[in-house]
């Protein structure tokens, strides 16, 4: 079995897959909504059409994918790049008005850089420094960002 | 004469101290993204978009174009010299415009696609001033089928133009469509698709959406694939063109204006889809075909002329239907609309200096390009030879705080970093992100009019049908998807595309 599946499309059928669910957890979300009827369409009327043509739409990659040979072309998702990026970024969100810009940005630009294959330390963190002192100079004292330097977490 | 009238009070309003400073900014910001690969102007432009909020709507849309088309210019810088398009409207003049640099005729390359851009810019700015205004007068008399009907047609051809399979561009508009519903209703203010979130009651915002796959999801995507080397920058010798080679790009120029002009207005098209069909057009009329990858000057001046030519004339659309033909386009759009300015054919009667404004800055943009440039071919070069893993930490900081700046929200951060991770799975998946981005746009548009056409017919849909106009345009819609479906025409425009 699983030697067939990979001998599949698996890029058809994982978009398949993801658009399948989307449309599951949307149109689940649109189901809770008033229908109402053609004439006088409701909240839920336009949101429930929709989810089920991307459902549709995404049995139909799904069956594409299953029929279809695979081409030999790998997906190939890169954890590498992908996890330093996601890490930095949620950083940044979760951090930027407790610590302030400054040091969010510096450990925003050090995790990103991870991502890279030819990351080194010293440059990452010479990268960074500078980076956040052209930030906090552009952003809050240039174009006047209503966000802190330093945050309040560091006792300002 | 009104347009004669019309112009002076675009150039009295573009020339304004303010409005040719924001227009310089916007060129050179253009120019500089242009050079640097792995940084288009859709990034670019979500990312300037919150610092135009203090600004007038006109010098906001006079910067955010003039990065659009000064794009255009940059790109072409890079493709000649170091064989590396920094803007994917530059990849076809990578093949020609790289090979003439390898023969020591760089420079003729760049002044041939500096002088092109300028004349197919110059042009495509006439073309607009022209039939913009008529256009919207006529979209005056749409009803609300006529706009449903338009939409629907302005989405299949952007499933049409996406690479890759049918059904996953077809799947991507419709997630944009489904995207772009979330939050209030307008009509019953019930919030939608909210998860019960008080962040999400207004919505996704536009900027997080099209940073999170055009920015993150884009970087990610470079950096798996990233590659160290850097090819070798060619010198640039003397930027003069010879007789000969001043003749041999007079045609390509025209023809390559032309085919811009028209490629930019349709539905999905804009710089990218011109580049590539000038080039495409240029191989087929040529006598001596086998010269193209070789080192031909035409296979420069014609995409060139042409991506310029389109990115000027993809403004009709949006601004005289309200109907955005592309990522950029949208993005523009969505700026008007955080400006307090809906699209639409009311914005030329209503925003007169707006739109001449805008118009009579493109032109001024496009000179300052051609001036600017050429002395600073070896800035941008060495700027272009920056490392991108020095590059990438910058914009992913940028991203952030951009995102961040518009609502002063973080919770639209954690939306651009969601929409950063689907996006890069989708682009792994061989899904292109730009149709999702227009429907994203259009979702709410969509379901308005397709309401108010059915509320006015008593929900009777064969009111679609029965007026001419909107049978028409749905007709064409149809007609396209029957073509796509077909599968030697799709290998057909694949192959077009891939060439």
């Amino acid at each position: 079995m699983l030697g067939w599946l990979s001998r599949r499309n698996l890029k058809d059928v994982l978009a398949g897959l993801l658009f399948i669910a989307i449309a599951l957890i949307l149109g689940w979300q649109a189901s809770l909504l008033p229908f109402g009827t053609a004439m006088r369409m409701d909240a839920g009327y336009f949101p429930l059409v929709l989810s089920s043509l991307l459902g549709l739409l995404g049995v139909a990659n799904l069956i594409k994918g299953l029929v279809q040979e695979n081409d030999g072309t790998a997906i190939g998702f890169k954890l590498v790049a992908l996890a330093p990026i996601v890490v930095g970024t949620m950083f940044f969100a979760l951090t930027v008005r407790g610590l302030g810009l400054g040091p969010t940005t510096f450990v925003t630009a050090f995790v990103s850089a991870f991502a890279s294959r030819y990351f080194r330390p010293l440059v990452a963190l010479g990268l960074a420094g500078l980076l956040s002192v052209f930030c906090v100079v552009v952003f809050v004292y240039g174009l006047g960002v209503p966000l802190p330097v330093f945050g309040p977490w560091l006792g300002n | 004469m009104d347009l004669l009238d019309n112009l002076a009070l675009g150039f009295s309003t573009a020339l304004g101290f303010q409005n040719v400073l924001y227009c310089f900014v916007g060129v050179l910001l253009g120019t500089l993204i242009g050079v640097l690969p792995g940084l288009g102007p859709v990034a670019t432009i979500a990312m300037l978009l919150p610092i135009t909020f203090g600004l007038e709507p006109v010098s906001a849309v006079i910067m955010l174009a003039g990065i659009y088309y000064g794009a255009q210019y940059g790109g072409s810088t890079t493709a000649i010299l170091i064989n590396l398009p920094g803007e994917s409207s530059s990849v076809v003049t990578t093949l020609d415009g790289h090979q003439m640099a390898k023969q020591g005729r760089a420079g003729a390359a760049l002044v041939t696609a500096a002088v092109g851009s300028f004349f197919a810019g110059s042009v495509a700015i006439i073309v607009l001033a022209l039939f913009a205004p008529p256009l919207a007068r006529f979209a005056l008399e749409f009803g609300p089928p006529e706009y449903f009907a338009l939409m629907v047609l302005g989405l299949i051809a952007s499933v049409a133009l996406a690479s890759g399979a049918i059904i996953k561009a077809l799947a991507m508009v419709v997630l944009g469509l489904l995207l772009g519903l979330i939050g209030r209703d307008l009509n019953t203010a019930l919030p939608r698709m909210t998860f019960d979130l008080m962040a999400m009651i207004d919505g996704l915002q536009f900027v997080a959406i099209a940073m999170g796959v055009f920015g993150l999801g884009e970087i990610i995507r470079n950096l798996d694939s990233e590659q160290l080397s850097r090819g070798t920058v060619a010198k640039v010798g003397r930027l003069m063109l010879t007789r000969e080679e001043a003749r041999a790009i007079v045609k390509p120029i025209l023809r390559g204006t032309v085919l811009g002009s028209i490629l930019g207005i349709l539905p999905g098209g804009g710089a990218l889809l011109a580049s590539f069909g000038a080039y495409t057009v240029e191989k087929k009329v040529s006598a001596t075909p086998e010269r193209f990858g070789k080192g031909a000057i035409e296979g420069v001046a014609a995409p060139e002329s042409a991506n310029n030519a389109g990115a000027q004339s993809s403004f009709i659309p949006m601004l005289t239907l309200g109907i955005p033909p592309n990522p950029v386009m949208a993005l523009l759009a969505g700026a008007l609309i955080l400006h307090g300015i809906q699209p639409g054919p009311n914005v030329i009667s209503e925003q007169p200096t707006l739109f001449w404004g805008l118009i009579a800055s493109m032109w001024i943009g496009n000179l300052m390009l051609l001036i600017l440039n050429l002395p600073l071919v070896g800035m941008w070069v060495r700027l272009a030879s920056t490392p991108y893993h020095l590059l990438f930490p910058v914009i992913v900081v940028f991203c952030c705080i951009g995102v961040l700046s518009v609502n002063n929200a973080t919770f639209d951060v954690l939306v651009m970093i969601g929409a950063g991770v689907i996006g890069y799975i989708l682009l792994k998946l061989d899904c292109e992100p730009a149709p999702l981005l227009l429907g994203f746009i259009l979702g709410p548009m969509l379901e308005e009019y397709l309401r108010r056409t059915l509320l006015i017919s008593r929900g009777d849909p064969s009111v679609f049908f029965t007026r001419p106009l909107s049978a028409t345009l749905l007709a064409f819609a149809v007609l396209l998807l029957v073509l796509m479906v077909l599968p030697s025409i799709r290998s057909r425009t694949n192959e077009a595309l891939k060439e």
